[in-house]
């Protein structure tokens, strides 16, 4: 019942419009403005053009200060100050030229409409004009490349030999973390010895694979105030490493390791006081298309002081991979059977996550 | 959709039918399979009006998901049957919107709409020929995107959805049923489609660029040329270079898909199984993809270049100033644009020396077209402008390009570039510029070559109520996606509200929605006059804008072969508006200078 009442409204409406329209023309062709050329509308677009530049004009300003709370994010890395610096001077250059030429745009529009007294002016070229407001863009254009290039370069540049390495590995749909072990050197992968325990597929054969351990299962550590270095890869599809706070982004892509390093300057508790959000945390989000779940593939980054950081890799040590996969070893089988049940845990978290 | 396409024109031809000269073709030879480049234009043009809808409406729908992520949609049941689960959007079939929304928009209605509309219909009416160099290519091209339109339709209601994985179709989503599943039979239509829609733009560019240089009439030289032509001539030689790029990615992934081959594919477990590929590289997709894809924003800008300089110059009643900067900043674009194209890519994990590289040569990009923009405020300046729907959409395109324009040079940064890449910002970017730029340069054609079309004239008063309406609500969308760029949302998310850092701006999501559903209805006014102006328009007169160029000395619904007698010739550029002394403040391309020795310039008494 509803639905014809809407149906058959909206045609009503539609029925009224169309006889506006045609009363319309026929009192424009009644009036004779609809053979002239040019008439009292060429005024009205004119004036409107004008109103447009100023209420737009307005509402951008406007909407632009009401939102810049919840649109600029805390810096927690060294390198996103530069990005950040960068990205305002460039945008108050951009800015600049937007304001200036959509001044000249629209006034010109307004002032220019047409006059039955006047003619334009035919002014076909003046190379001049032409070479300097080529010549202008360039230059500025230059600078903005060289400073752009600066920071590219820094921020690209190898990682220090000191760095924290931690593997950041994307699937679908979740972020898999694993840290190297003392000897500070993550062992060997392999895509055909995955399975359901095994997530990363290591080679256990592998000696430098013996003393790697897993971050948690939806959460990893960094320490503040040292490089860190995401040595990034991925399993199955393309994904894309993005930690907003930290202006680090790096595609995770199967089959070509990528990596991006940074610093970061704030602890996680740290950014909970000076948010004054007491649940904050660094999330990590997936920022490459890659399925069902895409939308939902977040892991938590918990930047500590490198004391609280060293704690925690003492604890977690303990939990190597080899011990959790060579499961059935006589050594320490009650341990063993604990830390299956933690990996299971962390399957059922990872489905969860799935949705 | 066959069969409303056909009937579209079908109505549409019936009512010329006695305008035409007879030459004794049967309704089909004239009408469906047509060599007259006339017919195939406005093909093109029903064909990408159509596929705008199909775009627009995709987008309506996951808009609804964004602005109201909490809602349910139980009332779309009935249209989507079981990809709305419980009243939710199936995610997967979301990503199949937003993918299928990204390649209609881009290549179906930004370069087959609008290059084929308006390329086919000008080319041969501007340059003053008869017909295309091969009206025969010319059918063909028509037809072969007609077969990849069909194949594209048709995969929309597959069970397993069409392609899912963004428009870029990166491998190895794309080339995995297991991991989405779009990527089943979807993307297999999707790519032989593309490649169907390769062959079809081929075979239009070949044509194009053949009778730009050949088949000008007596006096037309290169540099008499409408800015028009130069744009859709450069647009063609574009993307005779660029597509056939990406038709070896499609055939590659097709290999990869169906035939085992490693090209894109390396070290993948996948759906509990780990696959044989070894050695390939995801990455080198991205490579051929961005090969054409970033000349593709050119192919879908630079037609609108020349349609809008046209439209801005006849309607200031001026010359377009600094005729020869305006073609050599598009030569200047057009060859940069194919050496840019690794700014898609400067996270992707390649070599940051590349990224350096790119960055340099993309910041160069934006010098020809500062100098565009700067040149179509100069025409403006002490114009005597009437405006006309066209002349709207025009300026409003100037003001879209610009908006669009400049957050280039943020996102051409390399070191900009980690933060906003995949976020909104490149949304907003690029919905402005190549977007909506696009559309409304699309709209300006329309609304100015329609009387040259149909006979008739669009109605002006819907005119600016379409205009006004779609330019407020175009910046209303975009304005505020920079805002959420900034912020670092995501693209391609189903929702944000899963992370606490995006868990905000759901009201600006819900206006923007608002404003996009608006804008969407909105169109149907245009739909309308469109429709209804074909049929009961006011008659046109055969230079309703008092322009220059040749389509203009054409009898109002011109026949085959398009002037009745001989072809004309021409004497002078098409820009000679207001010249002092002249008694008109128009002067037509074929009006020799010895009829207007009142007006002539010093250097112009040679030739009277």
């Amino acid at each position: 019942m509803i639905t014809i009442a809407v149906a058959l409204s909206i045609i009503l409406l539609l029925v009224i419009l169309y006889l506006l329209f045609r009363i319309q023309v026929l009192a424009s062709i009644f009036t004779g403005s609809y053979r002239r050329d040019i008439g009292k509308s060429n005024k009205i677009n004119a004036a409107l053009f004008l109103a447009f530049f100023v209420v737009m004009g307005g509402l951008f300003i406007w909407s632009m200060n009401s939102a810049s709370e919840d649109m600029i994010i805390p810096i927690a890395s060294e390198h996103g100050i530069d990005i950040d610096s960068m990205f305002w001077l460039t945008m108050g250059v951009i800015g600049f030229v937007f304001v200036l030429t959509h001044i000249l745009l629209f006034w010109y529009s307004y002032k220019y409409q047409h006059n039955d007294n006047k003619r334009a002016y035919y002014y076909p070229h003046n190379n001049k004009i032409e070479i300097i407001w080529t010549v202008i863009p360039a230059v500025v254009m230059a600078l903005l490349v060289f400073s752009g290039w600066k920071t590219w370069a820094k921020i690209t540049s190898p990682a220090p030999e000191n760095a924290v390495v931690v593997e950041v590995m994307g699937k679908q749909f979740n972020w898999l973390a694993r840290y190297p072990g003392a000897d500070n050197k993550l062992g060997l992968v392999k895509h055909t010895l995955i399975d359901a325990t095994n997530e990363f597929g290591i080679d256990l054969n592998d000696r430098d694979a013996q003393d790697d351990f897993p971050g948690d299962p939806t959460s990893f550590h960094v320490p503040k105030g040292v490089p860190v270095q995401l040595k990034i890869r991925s399993r199955d599809v393309i994904h894309s490493v993005f930690l907003p706070h930290f202006r680090v982004k790096m595609d995770a892509v199967p089959g070509m390791p990528t990596t991006f390093w940074f610093i970061p300057t704030k602890t996680t508790a740290e950014m909970q006081t000076e948010t004054g959000n007491a649940n904050f945390q660094y999330e990590l989000a997936c920022t490459e298309v890659c399925g069902r779940g895409h939308f939902a593939m977040k892991m938590t980054m918990i930047v500590d002081e490198p004391e609280d950081y060293q704690k925690w890799v003492e604890a977690q040590q303990k939990k190597t991979f080899a011990s959790q996969l060579q499961g059935g070893a006589p050594a320490d089988s009650a341990a063993a059977v604990a830390l299956n049940t933690t990996s299971d845990a962390a399957v059922a978290a990872a489905t969860a996550t799935k949705q | 959709m066959s069969s409303t396409d056909i009937s579209l024109h079908e109505d549409v031809h019936l009512g010329h039918d006695d305008h035409h000269d007879d030459h004794d073709q049967s309704f089909i030879e004239k009408y469906i399979f047509s060599q007259d480049h006339k017919v195939i234009g406005k093909q093109f043009l029903f064909a990408g009006i159509f596929w705008a809808i199909i775009g627009g409406t995709l987008s309506s729908l996951f808009r609804f998901q964004l602005g109201f992520p909490e809602a349910t949609f139980t009332f779309l049941e009935p249209i989507l049957g079981k990809w709305v689960d419980g009243g939710k959007l199936n995610p997967e079939f979301y990503l199949a919107l937003v993918t299928m929304h990204g390649t209609i928009m881009v290549f179906f209605v930004l370069t087959a709409g609008l290059s084929g509309t308006f390329s086919n219909f000008l080319i041969p009416l501007q340059i003053g020929a008869r017909d295309m160099a091969s009206g025969f290519m010319n059918m063909l091209s028509f037809w072969f995107f007609f077969l990849a339109s069909v194949i594209m339709f048709y995969s929309l209601f597959l069970e397993t959805g069409p392609a899912a994985g963004g428009w870029t179709v990166y491998p190895p989503l794309s080339a995995l049923p297991q991991a989405i599943s779009g990527s089943g039979a979807g993307m297999t239509m999707w790519l032989i489609s593309m490649a169907l829609f390769i062959v079809s733009q081929l075979l239009g560019g070949v044509n194009y660029i053949t009778t730009v240089i050949n088949l000008r009439t007596r006096g037309m030289s290169m540099s008499k040329l409408p800015l028009t032509i130069w744009a859709f001539f450069l647009t063609a030689v574009l993307g005779l270079l660029a597509f056939p790029v990406l038709f070896s990615a499609a055939l590659l992934l097709i290999f990869d898909r169906s035939f085992g081959t490693s090209f894109f594919l390396s070290d993948i477990y996948v759906a509990g199984e780990a696959l044989t590929h070894t050695g390939g590289s995801p990455v080198l997709f991205q490579h051929l993809f961005w090969f054409l894809g970033h000349p593709e924003v050119y192919i879908v800008i630079l037609p609108t270049f020349g349609i809008v300089s046209e439209i801005i110059a006849t309607n200031s009643r001026k010359p377009i100033f600094g005729y020869r900067a305006m073609i050599g900043s598009m030569l200047g674009i057009s060859l940069l644009s194919f050496i840019v194209w690794a700014h898609h890519m400067f996270v992707s994990g390649m070599n940051p020396f590349l990224g350096s590289v790119f960055m340099f040569l993309t910041l160069i990009i934006a010098v020809p077209s500062a100098v565009k923009v700067f040149n179509w405020i100069a025409t403006l300046w002490r114009g005597n402008i009437n405006f006309t729907t066209a002349m709207l959409f025009s300026v409003a395109f100037v003001s879209l390009f610009i908006s669009g324009g400049v957050t280039g040079i943020i996102l051409g940064n390399s070191a900009l570039d980690i933060q906003l890449h995949d976020t909104y910002f490149v949304v907003a970017h690029f919905h402005l510029v190549m977007g909506s730029a696009a559309f409304f340069g699309m709209f300006a054609g329309i609304y100015h070559w329609f009387p040259k079309m149909f006979g008739r004239m669009l109605d002006e008063k819907l005119g600016y109520i379409h205009f006004w309406i779609t330019f407020i609500c175009a910046y209303l969308i975009f304005m505020p996606m920079h805002y959420l760029g900034i912020a670092g949302f995501p693209r391609r998310y189903y929702t944000w509200t899963g992370f606490d850092t995006f868990n905000k701006f759901l009201d600006m999501n819900s206006f923007i929605t608002i404003a996009a559903i608006f804008v969407f209805v909105a169109q149907f006014v245009f739909i309308f006059n469109f429709i209804y102006s074909i049929f009961r328009g006011r008659r046109a007169t055969e230079n309703p804008w008092k322009s220059n160029t040749l389509e203009w000395t054409t009898p109002v619904n011109p026949g085959h072969g398009n002037w009745p007698g001989a072809l004309p010739v021409v004497y002078r550029w098409p820009y000679d508006y207001s010249k002092p002394g002249a008694p008109q403040d128009f002067i037509p391309q074929n009006v020799p200078y010895s009829q207007t020795q009142s007006s002539n310039l010093p250097h112009e008494r040679d030739f009277e």
